[in-house]
């Protein structure tokens, strides 16, 4: 095929794959699908500006009559001694040894499974994959006794173990390490006497750094969101992450002589979101350009 | 190989592990360590300890301060393990675990019989209990014994009232209903005039409807040790559903379900005029629908022949002690102290409806103005109402579970053209096979 | 890059290179199998154990084989439950994932105005967690004080109300889709993105419109993405939980205690205390769900490796 001469074609009606036109048609019908996913969203930031009676006579998607935002968000962090910040810390916990524990395993065993030649590997990935189907909700019971001989319930290590097992981490590593590396790195690295480690740290994962940064962030999601496990795992009020926290506040009306906080529930979920929000928009860049570095490489 | 014995290695973990679990949850019992009696009780006041617990009521704050003040050597350690359902399947899923059960638990009344038949829970009999009658109010003190013990000791209680917001009932010109007739009247009085309006609300609430039963003096659940008998067709349960079919066929309750947000928004706006229910109300309603402040008033439970007083009670716990708590003597000194002593004055103080008799019947207590029921001394007619709780009721002992699939089965009232005996027809025939399975010998008839 | 070296003095023989690597290779992947054996392999073996048992409150534990497996084929509110949520699945997986592959088309084919902010925006869903968004949506549906009502209210139209039992598992779709129809898209919009330019300076070069770019280039290219995006949809749909749970308390007339299989299962355990049949419940949905992600793999697979 001869390369294409662009001065040489005249200028197209439409636009061509390679050089297309911006449609405002196109944009407003995506825009419909952006009004759908941001509608709840815009709902739970105005809501959250409301007081308690504001919210049951003002109208959903506008402001009640006072604008109290900075009340609910400081009524908040100091309800019942600052409760809120203390399961903010757990999440972090939670999220940050659970996420990043989650994803060094995914990676070292995607990476192994994908790169190294060993008896059981395809095996290894069809038992991972298979497990995934298996409900987890009605294993929860089965769980919980088991952690609980080993005295793990009620403690951290309950939510953390959990989180550290990735499937689809495991999954999504092995088929971007087969992408990504190519064998020879790993033949002359070898030839040069360097160790499996060193070849692992130093010259694969800055190739396996995009898929990483996309593991990192779903396990991110799946842990700063958990909330079944934790659920039956915890008890003690103290170790809860944040959606624990937030539905223990919702169900907190429903109990006679309880005090209904609607608005700090409201205002609660919002401040919850709002990492996560900010974690994509950050990691976002990265994994971005790394996915298209990867396509043209490819 | 080294991989093979990793692999091994592994395989032989998970067969430990495995192991361990199966070796261990054939048992589960745990030693009871024979009975208490009074003066352990003190000596482990003066000793001293932790003791850890369970409840959700707000209130039990106040009361543990006070309580570690007065015995400087006792640490409580209140936990919030969760409302209601959420705690019992915590409680229940300690107990199989056979670890982290606490000392101390806040148990409903509803709830209470099947732990106490699952041997779950201390008999406090040689505690104290025992002395105790006359010190609680008929309803509660009959819901905690179970076969001849003594499982629990009321905390508060929900003999029920008509709550009503007189502000709507004087713009529509509904007069307080004294009979259910009158009710019915007034209901269709209501939403005749404005159709967003409803005189309450219900959407299946197996709490309420269990009540209902129980004041027009229905016994369908009956329990002898581990044989069952269950009968929602008898005479006081069939005057009961007769009676409440009427306003659901002709549409008159509010299609809301109790405790979620619109229910609150219909509470404070008016739209949902009245409330037949439990004594503990008045908290609930002072802090979720406090723009209705001045606006509500309290009336005796409607009756079924004028003339009549009986009512029932929805709601309420008590305070138990696991069985598998390695520090009893104390727990139930906390009992005692907060459901006895001086918690009870905290309690109420706080807000709590209490269950002895010695705070519903002083003049302190029953005189006490309501401001946001304009002023009324509410108190007053919840005592009476406490009085009138009509005899004889008692739970299955597996309601946890009962309750938990009454909307499958009653709930088909309020969505299709099932009625409430039908469906209570469908709830009895699942309960018995339920209990069967589970190795009662249950009948129903 | 170093080069290679033909012959080195002193280097490993094959064999012992083999079991270095079988040895590196096991050692990296042994973590991640621990952890795996500890919160997946043994519960599920405890699970079929439970399976085999029955204990009942009053008598205690009995062996009873595979009674609790006929008992639960034969359990007609079980498969109520399996219906329900295969007739979920056959709806609102292909809805999603085709919302998500046009969405993804739309941004990758360059003719947005601020495709980025588009990616983002449609993300966001995915990182509500399921309480709140199952809160947002429930109040959103209230037909008396909530989203719905306002409307009917203001505008004076009739929306049903979306809780009512013959409404509800197309409005817990709906919060299933706008909770992933974000992540699906980037999948998509990641697989696309590698697609190698020289094949549409190729189709340029043939003429071809975009249209047929689409149809014969790009969604035949990302097929991978699709079969893997629509099996994990597929067990998800089978392992509905989160959302009609959540929804109960707004809607328990017309969410019952069996209303998927997983729920059912969790009712079994935590409101009847009957652990074993819950357990037998999640094997027997374990195998079903398997076997229908097995059957899609091979279909989707097959067709890519043609």
């Amino acid at each position: 095929m001869s390369a294409t001469i662009p001065f040489l074609r005249s200028k197209p009606r439409s636009g061509t794959p390679l050089e297309p036109r911006r449609s405002v048609t196109l944009t407003l019908l995506c825009g419909l699908v952006l009004l759908y996913s941001l509608v709840p969203l815009l709902w739970l930031v105005l809501n959250a500006t409301k007081t308690q009676p504001d919210l049951f006579s003002s109208f959903g998607l506008w402001f009640g009559d006072h604008f109290s935002l900075w009340d609910n968000v400081k009524t908040t962090f100091t309800y019942d001694n600052g409760i809120f910040l203390r399961w903010l810390g757990n999440t972090v916990l939670y999220v940050v040894v659970g996420a990043g524990g989650a994803t060094l395993l995914a990676t070292l065993a995607g990476y192994a499974l994908a790169k190294f030649e060993f008896a059981g590997r395809r095996t290894v990935i069809a038992v991972v994959i298979g497990a995934v189907a298996v409900p987890g909700t009605a294993l929860a019971m089965p769980t919980f006794l088991l952690f609980s001989k080993l005295g793990l319930t009620n403690t951290p290590w309950a939510i953390i173990i959990p989180s550290l097992v990735s499937p689809f981490g495991l999954y999504l590593m092995w088929t971007f390490a087969r992408q990504a590396i190519p064998d020879e790195i790993q033949e002359a690295a070898r030839m040069d006497g360097a160790s499996e480690i060193r070849i692992f740290f130093q010259i694969c994962l800055p190739l396996l750094a995009p898929g990483v940064v996309t593991v990192l962030l779903f396990t991110m999601v799946a842990t700063w969101n958990n909330y079944f496990l934790p659920l039956i795992m915890l008890k003690d009020p103290h170790w809860y992450p944040l959606t624990l926290g937030l539905n223990a506040w919702n169900q907190q009306a429903s109990t006679a002589g309880g005090e209904a906080i609607f608005n700090l529930v409201i205002t609660g979920s919002l401040v919850t979101i709002l990492p996560l929000i900010v974690a994509f928009l950050f990691l976002q860049r990265f994994w971005q350009s790394g996915l298209a570095a990867g396509g043209v490489k490819a | 190989m080294f991989t093979r014995r990793l692999r091994l290695g592994a395989g032989l973990s998970v067969l430990a592990l495995a192991g361990a679990l199966l070796g261990a949850c054939g048992s589960g019992g745990s030693d009871s360590g024979g009975g208490g009696s009074a003066s352990a009780v003190q000596d482990a006041l003066t000793k001293g300890g932790t003791i850890t617990v369970w409840a959700w009521e707000p209130t039990l704050k106040d009361v543990v301060k006070s309580f570690e003040k007065k015995y400087p050597k006792v640490h409580v350690k209140l936990v919030n393990a969760g409302t209601g359902n959420d705690e019992y399947t915590a409680l229940q899923n300690s107990i199989k675990a056979g670890s982290g059960v606490p000392d101390v638990a806040q148990v409903e009344y509803y709830a209470l019989p099947q732990f106490a038949l699952t041997k779950s829970l201390t008999d406090l009999s040689s505690y104290g209990a025992s002395d105790l009658d006359g010190t609680f109010s008929t309803g509660p003190w009959n819901s905690v014994h179970s076969g001849d013990g003594i499982y629990g000791l009321p905390m508060d209680s929900g003999p029920m009232a008509l709550f009503y917001n007189k502000t709507v009932y004087d713009k529509y010109g509904l007069t307080v209903p004294k009979t259910w007739d009158e009710f019915l009247a007034d209901a269709k009085k209501l939403h005749k005039a404005n159709p967003k309006a409803y005189i309450t609300n219900d959407i299946g609430d197996a709490g309420f409807t269990t009540s209902l039963i129980w004041q027009a003096g229905g016994q369908p659940f009956q329990t002898d040790g581990t044989k069952v008998k269950i009968d929602l067709a008898d005479a006081g349960t069939t005057k009961a559903a007769t009676m409440w079919q009427k306003l659901i066929s002709e549409k008159l309750v509010a299609p809301t379900g109790s405790w979620s947000d619109e229910w609150y928004q219909g509470l404070a706006n008016g739209t949902i005029a009245s409330l037949v229910t439990g004594a503990w109300m008045p908290a609930n309603l002072e802090s979720g629908a406090a723009a209705a402040k001045g606006e509500w008033r309290v009336a005796p439970m409607p009756q079924y022949d004028s003339g009549s007083n009986d009512t029932a009670e929805n709601g309420g716990s008590s305070l138990a002690v696991p069985d598998a708590s390695k520090n009893k003597a104390l727990a139930y000194a906390f009992l005692k102290y907060a459901d006895v002593d001086d918690g009870v004055q905290i309690r109420v103080d706080g807000g709590a409806f209490p269950a002895t008799t010695a705070e519903l019947q002083s003049s302190e207590f029953q005189d006490k103005k309501f401001p946001y029921f304009g002023g009324q001394q509410v108190n007053k007619v919840l005592a009476q109402s406490a009085d009138d709780v009509v005899d004889g009721w008692t739970y299955l002992p597996f309601q946890v579970y009962a309750n938990s699939i009454f909307n499958d089965t009653v709930g088909k009232a309020y969505t299709s053209s099932t009625t409430l005996q039908q469906g209570l027809k469908n709830w009895q025939s699942k309960l018995v096979s339920y209990g069967n399975d589970q190795g009662f010998s249950v009948s129903s008839d | 890059m170093a080069t290679v070296p033909l012959v080195v003095a002193g280097r490993p023989s094959r064999a012992a290179r083999a079991v270095r690597r079988h040895r590196a290779g096991w050692s990296f992947v042994a973590p991640f199998l621990v952890a795996f054996a500890l919160v997946f392999v043994a519960p599920i073996v405890y699970a079929l154990w439970l399976s085999l048992f029955r204990e009942q409150l009053i008598g205690g534990n009995h062996f009873v084989g595979l009674q609790n497996f006929a008992d639960v084929l034969k359990d007609h509110q079980f498969w109520s439950g399996v219906r329900r949520v295969a007739l979920f699945l056959v709806v609102q997986v292909p809805i999603m994932l085709f919302l998500a592959l046009l969405m993804a088309l739309a941004i990758d084919s360059a003719r947005l105005y601020g495709s980025s902010f588009f990616r983002i925006a449609v993300f966001m869903p995915y990182a509500v967690p399921a309480v709140v968004a199952t809160l947002m949506w429930g109040f959103m549906y209230g037909d008396r004080f909530g989203l719905v009502g306002s409307i009917n209210d203001h505008l004076g139209t009739a929306i049903p109300d979306p809780l009512k039992p013959g409404l509800i598992l197309a409005s817990i779709g709906n919060i299933v889709t706008w909770e992933f129809v974000g992540y699906n898209m980037l999948i998509f919009y990641s697989a696309l993105r590698v697609i190698p330019r020289e094949l549409y300076e190729a189709a340029a070069i043939d003429g071809a419109s975009e249209l047929r770019v689409v149809t014969a280039i790009k969604v035949p290219a990302i097929r991978g993405a699709l079969v893997v995006a629509t099996i994990f949809s597929i067990i998800g749909s089978f392992q509905l939980f989160n959302e009609p749970s959540i929804l109960r308390g707004l809607a328990p007339n017309a969410i019952t205690t069996d209303y998927t299989p997983n729920l059912y299962a969790y009712s079994l355990s935590f409101s009847g205390q009957q652990y074993n049949q819950s357990a037998t419940v999640a094997i027997v949905m374990g195998v079903v769900t398997m076997v229908v992600a097995y059957v899609v793999q091979l279909r989707g697979l097959r067709e890519a490796n043609r």
